[in-house]
């Protein structure tokens, strides 16, 4: 018998009925639910009538429009009011567990579940977000749908699913000491575009991978969607075993045990074939930043701004000008002299733990450049809570940073946080997207180290020259 | 859903790529909860300025192009986010097919529970489509034949599945069909699952 891959190993344990066609209905171990996707999801089934099927199954926290600044009073916008109250008293219908905006624990859901131990391997597990790939990092089969679908999987546990074809990534080679999970993930994404592995579910491999931290794996898969993937994953093993036991939400005692024989058993078979396989070797890879409108217009900070003339084919060349225009940013220019007016550390891709260790690292001792804002934003409370007990927002504060409350501010301008026409922000979020981080704001895409190095100096910079700088 | 009755119109080109869902709906009208009525956000940022005056020059606002109920479109059309807006803003300004050499995959599984059709095709016969559009030629989507005409002649044979060609035909909605049709399948599965990976079904915190 043909091996079989970790995606055909949850897949083929999901699914409750086969169509026969490639399609098949399939069973969502869980449900991650937010403010912004699900009020139209729970209006669809309720004007049928429908309950909700497992309301265990679900999680549900306020995170996209929420206000970061303070946590005191009531949210200022009506908008956003209105809808983080109607996600409160959605969730209170149906019974469905939720973390309100006071808890410590109140975070961004992809930061939050994984936290909460909410996310494990093997399992199903939506969310109406595209970024839900983050949760493959634990060798979940995990994935962003729809608010129709949120109401479907609500309603009935299952949703129909085309059967993705496979795709393994081999990260190999020497990692240099300063190379990011994210440098590693924006190159990438530069190599195989953005809608390369559309219709794919990837899978990372290979030693490099294996050496990531949990949060290092999260920044990977987070951004697999940016491939045009809906689906990234990282096999479990005893890292992804060490960050969830005693986790709140993880299991416990004897079915703890259970749970870790099943997840030994998920890793591809050695013999399994993937539809795609390719090998990328980040030997020599120097950090990354994007200068364009997708990510995968994506280079190393040693380079130039391209030329559109190079394009290799009049539709590329269309859509780099059109992007260079938007951004400001005139072709040849090296990216190291692009000045900057905004920097954002946080989002679901950046804002854990490690991210704004890293982020310190380079802030310690140093302050903000004239005229640039700062803003730090933890991905949960519970991060804030451990950054504070490590005294790096004292870092941050005499840096001459923000340091605010958890949510996904600036990574989508829906909240109060925002880049103003025509300023530049230095993001650690994932999109580079026009008007992502506001009408007419030009978003960089870098690693929160990056992003301190561009705060510090008020340019794009290579943060291997600060180093050495100060050393 | 909407029912997918026989369409008949002109296009609109719009023959950039990687179009995402920030172009197509921005974020910052993700606050509104509504589904419908959303049609005027359709592109907004690239069709007003930031004092909401129109931007001339848009596709979508050419002369010709009211009224259309077909988009042409480039590659990775409704790429990012999986906001269900980008859908409903396209059906809210009356679009009901987009024809494009692909779509961003949550973006494709949104259309068809909305009714709002994706038909990938080369980017070869994108274009010509694309031109035929500017040309204002008239564009026919029939789900009964199947089949999708620019100006009487066959361009396109479109491939759905039946059931959801029924579904689209007959503006069913999926959470029905399932609890219907695939009622017993989820509580046969779902009992044996939770005999096989019980800790899945304990999330007491
Ligand atoms: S941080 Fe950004 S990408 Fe992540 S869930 Fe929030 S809005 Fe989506």
């Amino acid at each position: 018998m043909a091996g079989r891959t970790l995606y055909d190993k949850i897949w083929n344990s999901h699914v409750a009925r086969d169509y026969g066609d490639g399609s098949a209905l399939i069973y969502a171990d869980r449900h991650l639910l937010h403010e912004v996707s699900t009020p139209q999801s729970f209006l669809a089934i309720e004007v049928k009538g429908h309950a909700v099927r497992r309301p265990d199954a679900n999680l549900a926290v306020p995170d996209h429009s929420v206000p970061t600044r303070d946590r005191g009073s009531e949210i200022a916008d009506p908008q956003a009011r209105a809808q983080t109250a109607r996600l409160a008293e959605n969730v209170a219908r149906h019974a469905i567990p939720f973390i309100p905006l006071s808890d410590a624990r109140q975070g961004i859901v992809h930061v939050m579940g994984p936290e909460q131990g909410f996310t494990l391997p093997g399992m199903t597990l939506v969310c109406g977000d595209s970024h839900t790939s983050t949760h493959g990092a634990f060798g979940a089969l995990a994935f962003g749908i729809g608010a129709s679908e949120c109401g479907i999987v609500m309603a009935t546990q299952c949703l129909r699913q085309k059967k993705s074809k496979t795709m393994r990534v081999r990260i190999v080679g020497e990692r240099g000491g300063w190379l990011s999970a994210k440098d590693i993930a924006l190159a990438l994404i530069s190599e195989i575009g953005a809608n390369g592995a559309s219709g794919h579910a990837i899978e990372y491999a290979g030693p490099v991978v294996e050496a990531m931290t949990m949060a290092e794996r999260m920044t990977l898969c987070n951004m697999a969607i940016e491939t045009g993937a809906r689906v990234g994953m990282v096999a479990p093993d005893g890292t992804t075993y060490a960050y969830l036991e005693n986790r709140p939400m993880a299991p416990k005692g004897a079915m703890w045990d259970l749970a870790l024989a099943h997840w030994k058993t998920l890793a591809s078979d050695p013999e399994a074939d993937f539809d795609r396989d390719m090998e990328f070797d980040v030997t020599g890879l120097a950090p990354y930043v994007t200068w364009g409108t997708s990510p995968e217009d994506a280079l190393p900070i040693t380079a130039r701004v391209p030329d559109p003339a190079w394009a290799s084919d009049a539709s590329k060349r269309t859509r780099q000008t059109g992007a260079l225009s938007y951004m400001g940013l005139e072709p040849g220019t090296p990216l190291i002299e692009t000045p900057i007016d905004k920097v954002f550390i946080g989002s679901c891709t950046n804002g854990r733990l490690e991210d704004l260790r890293a982020a310190a690292r380079v802030l310690k001792g140093r302050k903000v450049a004239d005229g640039v804002e700062l803003i730090i934003v933890p991905g949960s409370g519970l991060v804030r809570a451990q950054a504070e007990a490590e005294k790096l927002d004292r870092i941050f504060l005499e840096a001459g940073a923000e340091w605010r409350y958890a949510g996904c501010s600036l990574c989508v301008a829906m909240n109060g946080d925002r880049v103003a026409p025509g300023e530049r922000c230095a993001s650690t979020s994932n999109r580079n997207f026009e008007g992502r981080q506001g009408p007419g704001g030009r978003t960089h895409l870098m690693s929160p180290q990056m992003a301190a190095a561009a705060a510090v100096t008020g340019r794009l910079t290579d943060v291997r020259d600060l180093q050495e700088l100060s050393s | 859903m909407m029912p997918f009755e026989k369409i008949s119109s002109r296009a609109v080109w719009l023959p950039e790529d990687n179009i995402d869902t920030d172009v197509i709906y921005p974020a910052r009208f993700l606050l509104i909860m509504d589904r419908e009525g959303l049609g005027r956000y359709l592109f907004h940022d690239r069709r007003f300025d930031a004092h909401g005056n129109p931007i001339p020059g848009f596709p979508l606002d050419a002369p010709g192009a009211e009224g259309a109920k077909v988009l042409v479109a480039g590659d990775g059309f409704g790429c990012g986010s999986s906001r269900e807006q980008a859908v409903w803003t396209l059906l809210g300004h009356g679009f009901r097919v987009i024809i494009a050499p692909g779509f961003g995959d949550i973006f494709a599984a949104n259309c068809l529970k909305n009714g709002l059709l994706p038909l990938t095709v080369s980017r070869e016969l994108a274009t010509e489509l694309g031109e035929a559009a500017a040309a204002g030629s008239v564009f026919e989507a029939d789900l009964e034949t199947m089949q999708v005409t620019v100006d009487g002649r066959e361009v396109i044979r479109i491939d759905l599945g039946e059931k959801q060609r029924q579904a689209m035909l007959n503006g069913w909605d999926e959470t029905d069909i399932l609890l219907r049709e695939d009622g017993d399948h989820i509580d046969a599965f779902e009992a044996g699952h939770r005999q096989r990976q019980p800790w899945l079904f304990h999330t007491e915190t």
